[in-house]
């Protein structure tokens, strides 16, 4: 048991950034406004657990303007999307265990 | 326990993200059967109009219809459409709108371009075989490339659209080489066929 929840990853046990990766590893990109508007959170709340997964490298950030607006948009890492697939598992062998 | 059913809901929470932000899940089952039987009331108004001309050879793949029946049968053509696109927009907004989502959204730009493609060229090209009077041709060309459009589109909505793209275009394949039955295998394949699919997606979603 305790083997398996070290494949759990800490930086996925919000919902909110549980979200935002399994967004980003189906789309090539995705902007700020998109994500909230799928995650239906707030600025405030989403811009916190993007930088968060920014600081563990699993996102990428690049900013670019479109006119004069200043778009966001966030795409997965390499390193993101291996963590995440290892969550994945991680919480499937731990139901397959259980059950 | 307890971490077990929040387990599932973390895989159900990412689940549901991964199709809401890369699939259009509003598309509505019932607007297929709505564009099915307005297909099949054009259909039978074309058959009357082309059975009312006399001395037609219907097996002939250059129909000779006088110009104001080919324009009754363009007329009710874009009818159909019309009607069919129309009725799709409302019912598929009122289904955006019952489950709180979003309707013009990337994934239904997504959608709509990757429709539109190949549909545009069918549509052009069909243009080009009326110009040149080959109508026979043109029945099996829509079927083919709207089954085309449907297997582009599918990967930006429900997987299922991909087997009636299959089953048009097989349609259409059959349909060339009986040449001048193409009014039959149109109202099939856009008629039978979006009556049954659309009301398989119904049951299968929206139920």
């Amino acid at each position: 048991m305790k083997n398996l929840l070290n494949n759990f990853n800490k930086a996925f046990e919000n919902r909110v950034r549980l979200g935002i990766m399994s967004i980003l590893v189906v789309n090539d990109f995705v902007d700020f406004n998109r994500l909230k508007e799928i995650l239906d959170v707030t600025d405030g709340n989403l811009a916190s657990h993007l930088k968060a997964l920014e600081k563990e490298k699993y996102v990428v950030m690049s900013k670019e303007f479109i006119g004069r607006k200043p778009n966001t948009k966030y795409k997965v890492s390499s390193a993101g999307k291996k963590a995440f697939e290892a969550h994945i598992n991680a919480l499937e062998n731990l139901l397959k265990g259980s059950s | 326990m307890e971490n077990k059913t929040q387990y599932l809901e973390d895989i159900s929470q990412i689940r549901s993200m991964m199709e809401r932000s890369s699939r259009f899940i509003s598309l509505s089952g019932l607007s297929g059967v709505f564009a099915g039987v307005y297909a099949l009331a054009g259909a039978f108004l074309a058959h009357q109009i082309i059975n009312n001309e006399i001395g037609i050879n219907y097996q002939s793949k250059f129909l000779n219809l006088s110009s104001g029946r080919l324009e009754q049968l363009v007329i009710i053509a874009l009818a159909v459409l019309g009607l069919a696109i129309g009725t799709g927009i409302i019912l598929t907004t009122q289904k955006a709108r019952k489950r709180g989502l979003k309707i013009w959204d990337k994934t239904a730009k997504l959608l709509t371009i990757n429709l539109l493609i190949p549909l545009i060229t069918g549509g052009i090209l069909c243009l080009i075989f009326l110009h040149h009077g080959l109508v026979g041709v043109i029945a099996p060309s829509t079927l083919i490339f709207y089954g085309l459009s449907l297997i582009n589109a599918s990967k930006y909505t429900f997987t299922d659209i991909r087997y009636l793209g299959f089953a048009e275009i097989a349609l259409g394949l059959i349909s060339a080489y009986y040449v001048g039955f193409g009014l039959y295998f149109w109202a099939l394949g856009f008629g039978i066929l979006h009556i049954l699919y659309g009301a398989i997606m119904y049951f299968k979603y929206e139920r």
